[in-house]
């Protein structure tokens, strides 16, 4: 797919008739001084059978732009110019009735959320087939039958048991397999694909893009995909599409755009693209030492030359981290593991059925340490137990079986002020930041509720502990009276690692701290963590299900699956030579990883 | 399956034990006393033979403490007997079995027309794009729900039957009778339905599966029949729930507007003279009707949406907003408007 050359035939073939040709298109929604621009003048080709990515962050019109290609802008989304030519037809002018005519039939959709993309209450065999009854492709019958076979090259097992199952009895990954049996039931000629596998765990993403990639070049369909993931790009667009603020920035071969970024802003986003950037320039953002080891010997000029050693070569920096396995932690004054988790089991009760199981093994013997100052990344996909087992760390879940000592002290059945003791040096970032700061509070209550919560210091202190912690994290203090909703996502994340800081705790757990933010943004936090981590020592249990995140955060890592470890190790060891298989299904599916072993090596020569 | 209908019976046997109960102190706590009320048959009590109304409380057991006659006609009650109509001397089953038909036939009619034009009202309202049509039909609702039923029932009067007479203003005379009162019957739950039917519709319109059906190139009346009506259904199911309570409650006001015969009246005037026995069998086979009407719907939610299933629906995450998870709350809702309606009636 990511041929050079079968570009350049492509191009040869058809560069006079492009299938799909957007000129100056000027999209708006109405907004509160005047009309918003979403997308402004944006010029796009697409060619029969190419796959082109259209790249960018949230907010930059990309989702915008392939709405408006299939007529679907949400409500007050208006076309102000420009010509999307699509075959004979110009898709800006065409009336509702016309338009109804080429979704589906002549332009398929692959929405961006599995999860609520299909209709609850229907069979999934009846909403496949209803695009083939919608056009009149099919009777009842024929359709019904139909529907089965495009859900069997849709890459459904057991397509026949599928049609007549409900959509909330499939996993994920195959009611977006669902989605494109209906995206592909009446052959269309171009298929839009926004954000396709962005709600996906990466080796379902990996094996859904795989199928979609075999399935269009065997139909011959051209692929808009839009996303705002720069290693999905490069791994299946033949050209990529960059937008910025409503505007393409760039466009271009994908090898070109990725090898010889003109724009600045591509060079940016390529910078921060954590899976394709660590693939080239591994630049971890924590120095390769524990913290702690070396604030306590010698303060922060120490820590400096600890990173510096990291970026210079990042096989010292493993052999130093290789030093600091929990079997012999660091050696500084003797100090003992700062979290040890010992053989924790956590098990849920199930609903009673007839000879099902009666409870579901969330967390299965699970043991680990942390030092203090380290970082330790427990990494899986979506129920393999990660969050369960922070939250038993955290004392937020009883655990069923095995012991958490924090500090040395056994945590596991702790009650009441020895509790309340542990909630003050160890704190959680959550997720996802639009959720987790309560809209009634100023940001400066958020920042100084922990510390009200636990009688530290006067208001005239807590005050200016809140200002201190808002530079930490290099939000101006402005920001002390505003609202959450005031801020961007990245920002109210840097407001939430100051809440966590606030009680200078010793362990935070981070959960997925970064997974919904844009990846420059997401650059930015992890930076910080890494500065605050050198700066006060603090150590981090950092889940998260993306390998490419954690290769930059953390000394060590522990892959789980199933409720269970299956492999422990530090974060160069683990990257450099996995011995689990699991672990390398895993290391493979981090996109970018087809372009970076294809692509980089010899890089491609520029068709002319 | 059947193990939820059981609990689910229980529950309702609970729920009625509970109407009865609050029935029977809430009567219990109003100030009169029934028997003087029945001897002086609405005229002053002082002129009546003291001796007279003692022998009376003695003979229905009204000198006795509170806590022995509650278990008196409870134990009666269970056995199916309410007991004798203090007012008319006839037994409580028979006066609620030959009012039941008249009401049955105004609430079942007033529901029906009230649906049914309240989901043409939603439909209307989310399919048009006219945005002031779309305005004006989503006010109309909330206009039925504020203005009180009895003035409608009279201004429908004055035009139908004294301007134009094309129906008579009161009475039990057939299907012509019928049609004014079950029109003013109708105006509540058809508001409630088209209020709550084009909220789930506008909502289910902006989900993203209406989305994909729209870029299956599904024509509008398509999106709207098969994809959204459906997943708005269970709330507008719900709300008709909660209205059969609200029906008979209603049923007490329009019997007394159109002057019909009916459990309305029966109740209104048996609150007026305290004729308790009565008032509690009205309350009794009002919670048993509710609770029923509820069960049945609880039943029929996984035929509509096949993410609930019977049993789990109590607690099943996939049970949609605003549904009330626990009939009981449902009947003591119930309990309490019809108690609160006939209790105020009384002053």
């Amino acid at each position: 797919m990511g041929d050079p050359t079968m570009t350049v035939d492509q191009k040869n073939d058809q560069e006079n008739d492009p299938l799909l040709a957007i000129r100056g298109l000027s999209v708006s929604y109405p907004g509160r001084p005047g009309p918003v621009l979403a997308v402004r003048g944006l010029d796009l080709d697409i060619h029969s059978g190419e796959i082109v990515a259209l790249v960018g962050e949230s907010g930059s019109g990309k989702s915008t732009t392939a709405h408006a290609v299939i007529g679907l802008l949400p409500p007050g989304g208006r076309i102000d110019a420009g010509s999307i030519q699509f075959g004979a037809h110009d898709l800006a002018r065409l009336s509702h009735r016309e338009l109804r005519v080429i979704r589906g039939a002549g332009i398929g959709l692959v929405p961006q959320d599995p999860a609520v993309s299909l209709n609850p209450v229907q069979r999934i065999g009846d909403q496949v087939a209803e695009v083939l009854r919608i056009h009149r492709l099919a009777g009842r019958g024929e359709a019904a039958a139909a529907a089965v076979d495009l859900l069997e090259r849709a890459g459904l097992p057991e397509p026949r048991t599928r049609a007549r199952q409900y959509p909330h009895e499939l996993s994920g990954g195959m009611r977006q397999r669902a989605l494109i049996a209906i995206a592909i039931a009446a052959k269309p000629r171009l298929i839009i694909a926004d954000e396709p596998t962005s709600a996906l765990d990466v080796t379902v993403q990996r094996l859904i893009l795989d199928h979609l990639d075999q399935l269009t070049a065997e139909l011959g369909t051209a692929v808009l995909l839009v996303t705002h993931d720069l290693g999905v790009a490069a791994d299946r667009a033949q050209r990529i599409a960059v937008m910025s603020r409503g505007r393409i920035v760039e466009t271009g071969p994908t090898a070109r755009i990725l090898d010889d970024p003109r724009d600045p802003y591509t060079r940016s986003l390529l910078r921060a693209a954590p899976s394709l950037s660590a693939t080239r320039d591994l630049r971890p953002v924590v120095s390769a030492r524990p913290a702690a080891a070396l604030t306590k010997t010698v303060p922060s000029a120490d820590s400096d030359a600890g990173k510096n050693g990291a970026q210079h070569g990042s096989r010292d920096g493993g052999q130093e981290a290789a030093a600091l396995t929990p079997a012999a932690p660091a050696g500084t004054n003797g100090a003992r593991p700062l979290v040890v988790a010992d053989n924790l089991v956590k098990d849920f009760p199930l609903p009673r059925t007839a000879g099902g199981a009666r409870t579901l093994r969330a967390v299965d013997e699970v043991s680990f340490t942390i030092s203090p100052g380290e970082t330790l990344a427990l990494v899986g996909e979506s129920g393999s137990g990660k969050s369960t087992t922070a939250r038993l760390v955290l004392r937020l879940a009883d655990p069923t079986g095995g012991r958490i000592l924090f500090d040395g002290d056994d945590v596991t059945r702790a009650g009441g002020g020895r509790l309340r003791a542990l909630r003050r040096r160890a704190q959680l970032i959550y997720q996802n930041p639009y959720a987790s700061l309560d809209p009634r509070f100023t940001i400066d209550e958020v920042i100084t509720e922990p510390l009200r919560v636990f009688h530290v210091g006067d208001r005239a202190s807590r005050a200016a502990r809140a200002r201190d912690l808002l530079d930490r994290v290099a939000l101006p203090a402005s920001v002390l009276e505003r609202r959450p909703a005031e801020l961007s996502g990245g920002q109210r994340q840097r407001v939430a690692i100051a809440r966590a800081l606030a009680l200078a705790p010793e362990l935070v757990v981070c959960d997925e701290p970064v997974s919904a933010l844009d990846v420059s943004v997401q650059a930015q936090v992890l930076e910080l963590l890494g500065e605050l981590q050198s700066d006060t020592g603090v150590a981090y249990l950092f889940i998260s299900h993306d390998l490419s995140v954690v290769r930059q955060i953390a000394h060590r890592v522990a892959v789980m699956r199933s409720g269970r470890v299956v492999e422990t190790g530090t974060t160069t060891e683990l990257f450099a030579h996995p011995e689990h298989e699991y672990t390398r299904t895993l290391l493979d599916a981090i996109p970018g990883t087809a372009y970076a072993h294809h692509a980089t090596p010899a890089p491609a020569p520029g068709p002319a | 399956m059947w193990r939820y209908v059981l609990r689910r019976l229980a529950q309702a046997v609970g729920v009625l034990w509970a109407a009865y109960t609050v029935t029977f102190l809430v009567l219990d706590f109003l100030p009169g006393d029934p028997v003087s009320a029945m001897a002086g048959a609405g005229m002053d009590s002082q002129g009546i033979d003291p001796a007279q109304i003692e022998k009376l409380r003695h003979q229905y057991g009204f000198d006795q403490p509170v806590l022995v006659q509650y278990f008196h006609y409870l134990t009666k009650a269970l056995r199916g007997d309410f007991g004798t109509s203090v007012s008319t001397n006839r037994s409580v089953s028979s006066v609620l079995l030959d009012a039941l038909p008249p009401t049955l036939a105004l609430t079942g009619l007033g529901l029906t027309i009230g649906v049914l034009t309240g989901g043409l009202l939603a439909f209307a309202a989310t399919y048009t794009n006219h945005r002031w049509l779309r305005q004006g039909l989503l006010s109309l609702p909330s206009l039925g729900v504020s203005v009180p039923g009895f003035w409608i029932g009279l201004m429908l009067v004055q035009l139908f039957s004294f301007r134009i007479r094309l129906f008579p203003a009161f009475g039990n005379d057939g299907l012509r009778g019928l049609i004014l009162p079950a029109v003013t019957m109708a105006v509540l739950p058809g508001a409630m339905v088209a209020q709550i039917l084009a909220r789930s519709l506008l909502t289910a319109l902006a989900e993203p599966y209406t989305q994909t059906a729209q870029a299956k190139g599904a024509g509008r009346l398509r999106v709207h029949l098969r994809h959204a009506l459906r997943n708005a259904l269970l709330p507008t199911l719900t709300i008709i729930g909660v209205l059969t309570g609200q029906l008979m409650a209603n049923a007490v006001v329009i019997e007394t507007v159109f002057s019909r015969n009916g459990l309305g009246r029966i109740t209104a005037a048996a609150v007026n003279v305290q004729d308790i026995p009565v008032v509690q069998g009205v309350v009794v086979f009002g919670t048993f009707v509710f609770v029923t009407v509820n069960l049945v719907i609880d039943l029929v939610y996984p035929l509509l949406d096949p993410r609930i299933a019977v049993g789990s629906a109590r607690r099943g995450p996939a049970r949609p907003r605003g549904t009330p998870s626990d009939p009981t709350l449902g009947g003591g809702l119930a309990t309490s408007t019809v108690v609160g309606s006939t209790a105020g009636s009384s002053r």
